[in-house]
């Protein structure tokens, strides 16, 4: 494995803790939205580019827009 | 089951994940070598055979399109879904009372951040169609680049409020296209049987590797997921702004 793997996977490992430790929902959006940005970069120094992009597109963007949008309709649910 | 022996059983099974995945790695193959079989079995016969040179979309929407069809109905029945459960009848007669309450946003974008903003949707539109028609020369594909040219509208309505965005989408034509999508690659599969083969059978010309209109059915089934994916999200956005705003009103 070359340096720049051995990085990403190490980068991968301590976003994912740091994920973990994140209580509040809107934190942990944003937060999965960086980390599914390391992924993505993972994957590509895994010369994966297709899956890559999938995680970009889904990780990165898809996912936490779906989980915002939710917590806002759920914040004026409350009020 | 007391702290410490639920911490114990829970370190216990992550040392033997961790020793698992780590041996696992070890002798992982490498994305070059020859042992890999799924790759030596994918990337020589998609452009032998199909003239697509990313061999990831050939798999997906040529190799095993019919996995691909019932994931693309996946997403179809999802979106389906969403709409049913967030549908704001009246919301459409509200309208004004929505961009009312569109008008005290809690964050107002500054000049600078809107330009900005705006200043990127035609980059983002243009990336995302060349994503969706470069599926067979590069990485990407329909899904990908779908979600690409979903990001657009998005990116109005953080820049502009909802009424801009309301603007720029039809829900009635994004709709029709989201149906269009999904329709036109169950179309393209029935091209197969047409031609006396296989349902899902690439009986478009093929074209030479490397050139734009290489591939035959793999373009034409991306750009059909393009739209549908695309399609699906904007209309997920669009329920979701309406009904959060909707509830808005209600609430003030």
């Amino acid at each position: 494995m070359e340096l720049l793997q051995i990085t990403m996977l190490a980068m991968a490992a301590l976003f994912g803790t740091a994920l973990v430790f994140a209580r509040e929902p809107a934190s942990q959006a944003v937060g999965i939205s960086f980390y599914g940005l390391v992924l993505a970069l993972m994957f590509f120094v895994f010369q994966a580019p297709d899956v890559a992009l999938s995680q970009v597109v889904i990780g990165a963007v898809g996912l936490p827009l779906m989980v915002m949008l939710t917590l806002a309709g759920l914040k004026r649910r409350r009020e | 089951m007391r702290r410490v022996s639920r911490l114990t059983v829970f370190f216990a099974g992550e040392l033997g994940l961790a020793a698992l995945l780590t041996a696992a790695a070890l002798h992982e193959p490498g994305p070059t070598s020859e042992r890999d079989r799924y790759r030596v079995a994918t990337t020589a016969p998609s452009v032998d055979l199909r003239q697509v040179t990313d061999a990831v979309s050939a798999v997906n929407f040529d190799f095993r399109g019919i996995d691909t069809l019932g994931e693309e109905f996946i997403l179809f029945v999802s979106v389906s879904g969403v709409l049913v459960l967030l549908r704001e009848p009246e919301a459409e007669e509200r309208g004004l009372i929505i961009d009312a309450a569109d008008a005290g946003r809690d964050m107002k974008p500054t000049s600078a951040m809107r330009g900005w903003m705006v200043g990127t949707v035609g980059p983002k539109v243009l990336f995302g169609l060349y994503i969706v028609g470069h599926g067979a020369l590069s990485p990407g594909g329909g899904f990908q680049g779908g979600v690409i040219l979903a990001t657009a509208p998005m990116i109005i309505y953080l820049a502009d409020g909802f009424k801009v965005f309301r603007r720029i989408v039809k829900f009635r034509m994004v709709e029709i296209a989201e149906a269009a999508g999904a329709t036109a690659f169950l179309v393209l599969g029935l091209l197969g049987i047409l031609a006396g083969r296989e349902y899902l059978t690439n009986v478009l010309p093929l074209g030479e590797a490397n050139t734009a209109s290489s591939g035959g059915t793999v373009v034409a089934i991306s750009w059909a997921t393009g739209i549908e994916v695309c399609a699906g999200f904007v209309l997920v956005m669009y329920a979701f702004l309406q009904h959060v705003l909707a509830k808005r009103e209600a609430a003030e």
